[in-house]
């Protein structure tokens, strides 16, 4: 059993044909080798494959292809190519946020649908917003550091 | 949030990169998804494996059939008895099974492996076999182990003064017993491994921090002549330890299964396979008997301590042998006896896990101090203070402290910062002892406050001779372009290699980081310059690199000198030194200091260089009727030596002290005849941001001569300091004795009950 849905994938028509309940994680990762999206759990609860479905966060171990037809769907990837998201990633970089980087493409897509939401989100929403994104490395103080602007003395920085 | 920032430590000179933090050089990479990660690998014809596993803690394996006709067509298979060598993977020893034969061990434990075409049809060639076990009897926890009698998997034992003639004649007598239970890693990305065979040798490909441990094991078991084996690792999404000793398993299954299939094959777990399989953090008991004089001088320390090594050995023996070096924490006493074991239980083997046993005895002696401080009637900053060891102190094994001794300036800064024992006796008072009504159903009440103070070391490099023993080469060479190319099988698993080795080769050298590149950590292309573990990556593998590019930069300029010419920008000056045929490439060893002897049989003399040091205080809340325990902020403030990327550095802290923060309230591996009860991330509880506390870093610097640039180990260190700071916090909190990790509400009902039980 075989289904065809139309998506705009990353800013393009895109055709996926699969089995209708085939993980929309499985359809990018091994159909169509977007491979920035990770697998970390299998079951909604780490948050590595997060990517977004109509400009909205989602769990994409957890969304079956058939849900996808006639939606946007934004990957990591789309992320990389969007320029206004560079200053982010720059600055989500030099603050820390990033260690081993397995949990990153989730947290950065998560990330920055908040802050298309809320340009400088309280500290709180963002904590809010991040509850569905494990990260194992940072303890989330770095992470924290790229999202709230008004953090107060800069981590790690040398007292000269 | 948070006001991570560093105490300068006088003047430093001009150290050029060292000390500043610039973005991570694959910082983007990962944040872009770019980064290729083990199941991120595009190989040509690639298939996939799956595991059969044992449902049973320990059986007999009767019978074990695989049926082709109901496998998906072409699966291989592959039992003990199909192996083609030796069945154990090489670490300390290789007593540890490829493939279980004839018996399991362990829920868990591997018994086939297969390889089909694509993934599903990997586990579908999993339903072809058929297994009759019989059940034997199984030994289950530490309890009944220790019952059991069976010989332990490792034993050791420290002593220094006259431990029992001391207890005799002290003024008090103190006893407790601490215990800790499993952690798993939930590093996000797990374990996954890629094999194939190219150009005659076998190619093994995937996480992990320590590719010459797999080349090692796949040399051992399948008797190639060692450059026939290749080991690359991959971005590697976690470590934490997970990824020292189970690669060498998985990589073997995987190497084997493209051998048998004649093709490249992929094993690549999913989160319930990770958690069930592989090792994790030893459980531990942690029995103190402590004399102390009556104005809470330590007089006399008496440990007993038992952990739990799983089925089989693999690394307990060097995991025994940090936690007993570090299980009379960083105090001063003329008395002290330590004796350890691992015993064997049926469950998974536990293994390598940030800390490596330390994390377990410094919780024991942590809350045994805070016991201390209540006999003695002091507070737990009084009775640190002291005790804590200091410059010319000497630890049981008689190493005598040098200057880069801190604990007391940790001590002294992080009470400084916190105010910590206003806090506590502020909050003792409150109490009142006995006095918290926890459950009792009376409305509007404010949850309960408590804060909790850990003062703690960690020994920077391998254990005793181990550093000695390996010489750990690291190669660099000058490419013809006059870029230092440097290579080492340093992995980055998070902690920033790839960016403390360039920051450390650049001011070495003199040379801008655009003049240096670094060799993928690949068996074929880089010497074996040990494993990333240990806290050893950037002192030890840093200080070899600081060496190697410094004598390249040497000779370039010797060379100039001898020819009359100029200087100039280097790059064009090492382009011209290769142009003329000169020697271009060094390999330099790690030479161990002549001071650091240690004797392993009598456990006398220098375990290690030296040590990081670390005190925290934690704040919690804890609510009366739920007996939840909120942490609210912790502060680590860590004496590093010199933190060549203070961001990093303090990254290091940030994140080992949250999960050291999680193993002390949620993380729990529940077992139950040995089966998990939560194998899988909506059960097995790591801290969100929601659930994480503000954790605040200080850095503190006193650069040490034996490290590059000053810098010592501190990867592993913030894993000791946080579980004994939030159980001093919930203490004080609730006036309930923490004895056990983690505080889960339940526990702490618990505690409750049995105490009012006891007041009547």
């Amino acid at each position: 059993m075989s289904v065809t849905v139309r998506a705009v994938l990353n800013g393009r028509e895109t055709e996926l044909t699969g089995h209708p309940m085939e993980r929309l994680l499985d359809v990018l990762r091994d159909g169509l080798a977007l491979t920035g999206t990770k697998e970390g759990c299998g079951e909604g609860e780490c948050g590595a494959c997060t990517v977004l479905l109509d400009g909205e966060p989602v769990l994409s171990c957890l969304v079956p292809l058939v849900q996808c037809d006639e939606r946007r769907i934004d990957t990591v990837e789309a992320l990389a190519g969007e320029p206004r998201a560079r200053a982010f990633l720059d600055r989500f970089v030099a603050a820390g946020g990033v260690q081993c980087g397995a949990c990153t493409p989730g947290i950065v897509v998560t990330a920055w649908a908040l802050l298309e939401r809320e340009a400088r989100p309280h500290v709180e929403a963002v904590r809010d917003a991040l509850a569905g994104n494990l990260c194992r490395c940072t303890g989330y103080e770095g992470i924290l550091r790229a999202l709230v602007e008004e953090g107060p003395a800069e981590s790690g920085e040398k007292a000269r | 949030m948070t006001g991570t920032d560093t105490v300068p430590a006088g003047e430093r000179g001009d150290l050029g990169p060292i000390g500043t933090s610039p973005p991570r050089p694959d910082g983007l990479a990962k944040a872009t998804g770019a980064a290729v990660f083990a199941d991120d690998l595009a190989v040509a014809g690639l298939w996939f494996g799956a595991t059969l596993r044992s449902p049973h803690p320990h059986a007999r394996i009767a019978a074990l059939r695989f049926d082709p006709a109901r496998a998906p067509e072409g699966a291989v298979a592959l039992t003990a008895r199909d192996l083609p060598g030796f069945n154990g993977v090489q670490l300390i020893d290789d007593e540890w099974p490829i493939l279980a034969d004839g018996v399991v061990r362990h829920v868990g434990e591997a018994v086939a492996i297969v390889a089909a075409p694509t993934r599903v049809a990997a586990r579908r060639a999993l339903a072809a076999f058929d297994v009759e076990y019989e059940p034997l009897p199984a030994v289950l926890t530490l309890e009944a182990a220790a019952a059991a009698a069976a010989p332990p998997l490792a034993e050791v034992e420290i002593a220094c003064g006259d431990v029992e003639a001391a207890l005799a004649a002290a003024e008090l007598v103190v006893e407790g017993s601490y215990r800790t239970g499993h952690q798993e890693h939930i590093y996000i990305e797990c374990q996954a491994m890629t094999a194939w065979e190219e150009d005659g040798a076998l190619v093994v490909a995937g996480s992990m921090q320590c590719p010459y441990y797999v080349h090692k094991a796949l040399v051992h078991a399948l008797g190639l002549p060692p450059d026939r084996a290749r080991v690359r690792a991959t971005a590697v999404g976690g470590g934490f330890g997970g990824k020292e000793d189970y690669p060498s398993l998985i990589g073997l299954h995987a190497a084997l299964l493209a051998r048998a299939a004649g093709r490249p094959v992929r094993l690549a777990y999913d989160r319930h396979e990770d958690i069930v399989a592989t090792t994790k953090r030893h459980p531990a008991e942690v029995s103190h008997r402590t004399g102390v004089a009556g104005d809470g001088t330590l007089l006399a320390l008496d440990v007993e301590i038992l952990l739990d090594g799983g089925a089989y050995r693999t690394l307990s023996p060097v995991v025994l042998s940090r936690a007993a070096l570090h299980a009379s924490g960083p105090y001063r006493c003329a008395h002290v006896r330590v004796r350890g074991r691992v015993l064997a239980t049926h469950t998974a083997p536990n293994g390598a896990f940030r800390g490596f046993g330390a994390p377990q005895t410094q919780f024991a002696m942590e809350r045994q101090m805070d016991r201390v401080a209540r006999a003695a009637g002091l507070d737990p900053y009084e009775v640190r203070a002291r005790n804590v060891a200091g410059p010319g102190d000497r630890l049981p094994t008689g190493q005598t402290l040098d200057d880069s001794a801190s604990a007391r300036l940790c001590l002294e800064e992080v009470e400084r910062r916190t105010g910590f024992r206003e806090r506590w006796r502020r909050h003792d008072a409150e109490r009142g002892r006995g006095g918290v009504r926890f459950g009792d159903g009376a409305e509007g009440r404010t949850p309960a406050r408590g804060v909790g103070l850990s003062l703690y070391f960690h020994g920077a490099g391998f254990t005793g001779n181990g550093e000695r023993r390996m010489r750990s080469p690291v190669a660099a060479r000058l490419l013809p372009d006059g870029r230092i190319e440097v290579l080492t099988a340093m992995t980055d698993m998070g902690q920033g290699c790839a960016a403390v080795f360039p920051q450390i080769a650049a001011a070495a050298a003199g040379v801008a980081e655009e003049d240096l590149v670094f060799a993928e950590p690949d068996t074929g292309e880089v010497p074996d310059s040990g494993p990333t573990v240990a806290s050893r990556t950037t002192m030890i593998v840093g200080g070899a690199i600081a060496r190697a590019v410094s004598e390249l930069r040497r000779r370039v300029d010797a060379w100039l000198a001898a020819h009359g010419e100029e200087p100039g920008p280097f790059r064009a000056a090492a382009a011209r030194y290769v142009a003329a045929g000169e020697p271009a490439e060094v390999v330099v060893h790690h030479e161990t200091p002549e001071a650091q002897r240690f004797d392993e049989e009598r456990y006398q003399g220098a375990a290690y260089p030296t040590f990081a040091w670390g005190a925290d205080v934690a704040e919690v809340e804890v609510d009366p009727d739920t007996y939840a325990v909120r942490p609210l902020r912790v502060t680590a403030v860590c004496e590093v030596g010199r933190a060549i990327h203070p961001r990093l550095c303090a990254g290091q802290v940030e994140g080992g002290t949250l999960q050291a923060v999680g193993w002390a309230l949620l993380e729990e591996v529940k077992l139950e005849g040995g089966r998990y009860l939560n194998d899988r991330l909506a059960t097995y509880i790591i801290p969100t941001a929601r659930d994480a506390p503000r954790i605040d870093v200080h850095l503190l610097e006193r650069p040490w001569e034996g490290g590059p640039f000053g810098a010592k180990g501190m990867g592993e260190l913030p894993m000791d300091g946080g579980a004994p700071a939030v159980a001093a916090a919930v203490e004080n909190a609730t006036g309930l004795a923490v004895e056990e990790v983690p505080i889960t509400p339940e526990r702490l009902f618990d505690l409750d009950r049995a105490g009012r039980r006891e007041r009547g």
